[in-house]
């Protein structure tokens, strides 16, 4: 689904430039469950966001669901993006105007699915995230969890290849968090790729792979003991 | 193409918006409003000066005498200048083809009596051609005419105030009065648009005047209607030539002003339309200047809203909108707010200049309005500006990486 090959990227800053990552290769299969763990400033935002076409890298081949991805323009970049990937932020990027159904409603627009359809399918994407009664409130009258669960719910109703999440719980307390990764596996289960970055072992260990950056590099990645359970299966 | 989803979301973010939007929408229709009432204003300046100068025929010339000021060929200062048929006549023949109307004036006072009812006039001793010149209405009868000119008709028209006085309600035409004892015929009763004080006059022929009151060929002004095929520097021109040709043949010196005058409205017409070319410059100056600080009030509006909105476009940009979608919903929201607000200005503007009417006349203000056309122009610069204050910034928005945007708080 995802394969990154020898990837470098380098942040200008002034005259100088950062370079974050040095040399990345990493290669996700389809239903794959991972996460990032690292320090902060190690780079993981940094390579989900070039995973997320949201940025570009500067050296190396980078291969989304086997199509290799190069010189995008924006255009084209934002096609893929509705097709192929659903994100969720750490600060949940909630449209605040924007009720939790339309916010949820907002990738079918862009998809070019009709009005009504597009409002039938978020309410029952929102049920799925156990926020129908919700469905008509801003986000300023949610709570985080819930935010989270709406943003959740918006990734998933253009039925993506992959969920890219960065630090999905980092704004959320203990409880919260466990109903958020509760999610995140239910979708995994469904057949979903999921890519999320954290830095908190709790989080890490609920994925079956976690994949370990120390200043851009790629220090270890290793199943965890639900992978492995699930690896065994397979074999 | 009307896409009914875009526009909701136009609709949307403009109704979550509403401060934005109000802001910019007042800038609009206040530059339009302002736009309106200034050239509403100027149009009521101009139409009031064209106004001031409808009473006499617009191309009239009025030929007046007095005392001479400076001495000229031995003769002394202060010697006193007498028109005469002669110098009409010297005009008639010199430049027919220059004269549309062309008429004497013989001032007299007379005492006007009919059965017990008496009263002093002026009376104007005329040609058939003044009514012309003064723009005479004649409501009952009829003017001077040729016939009476050779006549030597002791013939009257009366004006509208002085049949009033004289005979009340009653019928006046046909009827004889005495002038200083000399019996006169009323052949008619005229109304003027210059006022109560024209239509306390009696017009009578100048030859009858002139036989019965001196007799001599004397006349006090000659007035001229000149030809309205002449171009107005031409007019002018003419009647310079003939002040000058006048007061040669009076042995007026060439620069007496006092002696010999000609008040020329081809001159008049000439002030007031560098008058009004003047204001219509102006009001290009101060009109262009409200539509940029206009123009310059909605760029700014739409520079912070779009800055404002940058993280929204990122998060629209992530969940996979084009660059195009975002920069078209920033330029129709733009041009929704523009045109609304821009027709509630001139909305607006035209209803308050239709209600100042001539409310304004003592500041020379009269019947303030603005051709459509002009405002319709003016709203569409807005618009136009409106696209491109949304367009630019929008283009420039949508084009940074969603990343990049998605940082932006
Ligand atoms: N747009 C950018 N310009 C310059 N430096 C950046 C930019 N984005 C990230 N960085 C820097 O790159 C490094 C890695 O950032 P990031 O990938 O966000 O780390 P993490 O998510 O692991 O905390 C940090 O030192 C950060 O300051
Ligand atoms: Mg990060």
């Amino acid at each position: 689904m995802i394969r990154i090959e020898g990837l470098h990227k380098s942040y200008p800053i002034g005259k100088d430039s950062l370079h974050v990552l040095k040399g990345l290769d990493l290669h996700i299969k389809e239903g794959e469950f991972v996460s990032i763990m690292g320090s902060s400033g190690s780079g993981k935002s940094t390579l989900l966001n070039i995973v997320g076409l949201l940025d570009e890298h500067d050296v190396g081949n980078y291969y989304l669901n086997g199509q290799l991805i190069e010189k995008l323009n924006e255009k084209k970049a934002a096609v893929l993006r509705n097709k192929f990937l659903g994100f969720v932020f750490q600060s949940f990027n909630l449209i605040s105007y924007k009720t939790a159904v339309e916010n949820v409603a907002l990738p079918l627009y862009y998809k070019g699915v009709g009005r009504k359809e597009r409002l039938k399918t978020a309410l029952e994407y929102l049920e799925k995230v156990e926020l129908g009664p919700w469905a008509e409130h801003l986000p300023n009258e949610l709570s985080g969890g819930q935010k989270q669960r709406v943003a959740i719910a918006r990734a998933l109703v253009t039925v993506p290849k992959v969920i890219l999440a960065d630090e999905p719980t980092g704004a959320l307390d203990s409880t919260t968090t466990d109903s958020v990764m509760d999610l995140l596996k239910g979708i995994n289960d469904e057949g979903m790729t999921v890519f999320v970055i954290t830095h908190e072992e709790e989080v890490a260990e609920q994925t079956d792979r976690i994949v370990r950056l120390k200043d851009g590099v790629i220090i270890s990645d290793e199943l965890t003991e639900s992978g492995k359970a699930k690896a065994k299966q397979y074999v | 193409m009307f896409d009914l989803d875009a526009w909701r979301e136009i609709f949307q973010s403009i109704n979550k918006n509403k401060l934005r939007a109000m802001l910019s929408g007042f800038t609009v229709a206040f530059a339009i409003l302002l736009f309106t009432l200034l050239f509403g204003i100027v149009n009521g300046l101009q139409n009031f000066f064209t106004q001031a100068f409808v009473d006499d025929a617009d191309n009239s010339m009025f030929v007046r005498t007095w005392k001479t000021t400076k001495p000229y060929k031995g003769l002394q200062s202060g010697r006193r200048i007498q028109l005469k048929n002669e110098h009409l006549d010297y005009i008639l023949e010199e430049h027919s083809e220059k004269v549309q109307h062309i008429s004497a004036r013989k001032y007299l006072n007379v005492r006007i009596t009919y059965k017990t009812k008496q009263d002093n006039y002026s009376i104007r001793a005329v040609h058939p051609d003044h009514r012309y010149l003064e723009k005479t209405i004649i409501d009952e009868g009829r003017f001077i005419n040729q016939l009476d000119l050779n006549q030597k008709n002791k013939v009257i028209v009366i004006g509208r105030l002085v049949k009033k006085d004289l005979f009340g309600e009653r019928l006046a035409l046909g009827k004889y009065v005495n002038l200083n004892d000399i019996s006169y015929k009323i052949v008619g009763v005229f109304s003027d648009e210059g006022g109560d004080r024209e239509e306390r006059n009696v017009y009578m022929p100048i030859t009858t005047a002139q036989m019965l009151y001196g007799n001599n060929d004397y006349i006090d002004n000659i007035l001229i209607g000149y030809n309205p095929r002449l171009t107005i520097d031409r007019a002018v021109a003419f009647g310079n030539r003939l002040e000058r040709e006048l007061r040669q043949k009076l042995n007026i010196h060439p620069d007496d002003q006092s002696a010999l005058f000609i008040r020329n409205m081809a001159e008049a017409n000439k002030n007031v339309g560098q008058l009004t070319t003047a204001l219509f410059f102006i009001v290009i100056l101060v009109g262009s200047g409200t539509l940029i600080a206009g123009i310059i009030g909605i760029s700014n509006i739409m520079i912070f809203s779009i800055k404002e909105r940058t993280k929204e476009f990122g998060i629209r940009k992530a969940l996979g909108a084009k660059p195009g979608s975002i920069i078209s919903m920033v330029v129709k929201e733009s041009l929704l707010i523009t045109s609304i607000a821009g027709y509630l200005g001139l909305v607006l503007g035209t209803f308050i200049l239709s209600q100042i009417g001539d409310g304004l006349e003592e500041y020379f203000i009269y019947n303030p309005s603005v051709s459509s056309g002009i405002v319709i122009g003016a709203t569409f610069t807005l618009i136009i500006a409106g696209l491109l204050a949304g367009y630019l910034p929008a283009k420039k928005a949508a084009q940074i990486k969603p990343i990049v945007a998605l940082r932006a708080d």
